[in-house]
């Protein structure tokens, strides 16, 4: 796994997760790989992944049963998405805002441009 | 507990490589230890290992002096050295001998670690490659199970594959009442790996402090860059 320089490792492994989540890879109500696993396969410290898998069970995302390691959640994916939404109206959303304002860009603008773009696909 | 307090060592009158030099590896986990060339990196494991005597002050591993090379210190502190002859003679008749000396050595740790390298137990030591020979060294070192481990540039000689797969063998053969010490320049080939950094110049040591989640986003080698141009 390669990363970037920006963001936390830790962060960057729980999306990682989450992508492989989406993708099938861990099915939902399927057991994970141990942390010590999960290290070393993304050859990082164990306690990073600890901070990973804290990060996902504090989003629902996965859960720990005691003494048999983690899990995926049975909504996980839903719960990914809600997270994700999340994210694109506390982040993504407010950036375009700033790039539209330095830029001079309307938002009657930016709405043609979206619908052209929807129209295509 | 490593305990190196007041040392002075210098390998000849001329040139004293520590003095006067204390440092502490207080709990277990990953240390790197980094420091430019000729701080005396090396010199320091050879220290903790007994296999070199401080001139002045003393070296301990759990409040025993290391220079008094006591069964119940060498059992639980293993070196990994940059460079070294294995006797030619198969791994299992190697493993034969040294296991006496290790009370919890592990075969079944030994074979995932050298399954992690690609290869197996049925080998020659006479016939090995350099990276082989410190593949082969290094599991056999992971497999001992001590307490401390001490690894001098262990990615030295490596090509890229073999420097992944050996992330993942310190990875799986680490555990919590472990400490591993690993000696290098090449920041980059392990700092995903560690729980604590230490940065040593001559007589100093300029950072022991445990990694923050936030280093490793920063990038080791920018923080090794600062605090050896700029000393605190």
């Amino acid at each position: 796994m390669k990363f970037k320089d920006h963001k936390p490792i830790f962060l960057q492994i729980a999306e990682h997760i989450c992508d492989e989540i989406l993708q099938g890879h861990y099915p939902e109500g399927e057991r994970l790989p141990s942390v010590r696993e999960y290290a070393a396969e993304v050859e990082v410290n164990v306690n990073t992944v600890v901070r990973s898998y804290d990060w996902l069970s504090q989003k629902d995302i996965i859960f720990n049963k005691r003494g048999m390691g983690y899990f995926v959640n049975e909504r996980a994916s839903d719960n990914i998405r809600q997270s994700l939404r999340e994210d694109f109206f506390l982040e993504t959303l407010p950036e375009l805002a700033l790039q539209m304002q330095k830029l001079n860009i309307s938002v009657e603008e930016v709405k043609n441009a979206l619908q052209i773009l929807q129209a295509k696909e | 507990m490593i305990s190196i307090k007041n040392v002075r060592f210098g390998y000849n009158s001329r040139q004293v490589v520590l003095d006067d030099f204390s440092l502490e590896f207080t709990q277990g986990g990953i240390y790197g230890l980094l420091g430019k060339n000729g701080t005396g990196k090396s010199t320091l494991l050879y220290l903790m290992m007994g296999l070199l005597r401080p001139q002045k002050g003393s070296v301990s591993i759990d409040g025993v002096g290391t220079s008094l090379r006591t069964p119940e210190v060498m059992s639980e502190v293993f070196l990994v050295p940059e460079e070294y002859d294995l006797p030619s003679i198969s791994l299992r008749k190697y493993v034969e001998v040294i296991k006496p000396f290790y009370p919890r050595f592990s075969n079944e740790l030994l074979e995932q670690c050298l399954a992690n390298f690609d290869m197996t137990t049925d080998i020659d030591l006479g016939s090995l490659s350099m990276g082989q020979k410190k593949k082969v060294y290094m599991s056999v070192a992971l497999a001992s199970n001590t307490r401390y481990l001490l690894m001098d540039e262990p990615t030295n000689g490596l090509d890229i594959l073999s420097k992944s797969q050996f992330r993942k063998a310190v990875i799986g053969g680490m555990s919590a009442d472990k400490t591993i010490i690993i000696s290098t320049h090449q920041v980059h080939d392990v700092e995903l790996l560690l729980d604590h950094v230490c940065i040593i110049e001559r007589n100093r040591v300029l950072l022991n402090e445990p990694i923050e989640e936030k280093d490793h986003a920063v990038n080791l080698e920018e923080l090794f860059i600062k605090t050896v141009k700029d000393p605190l």
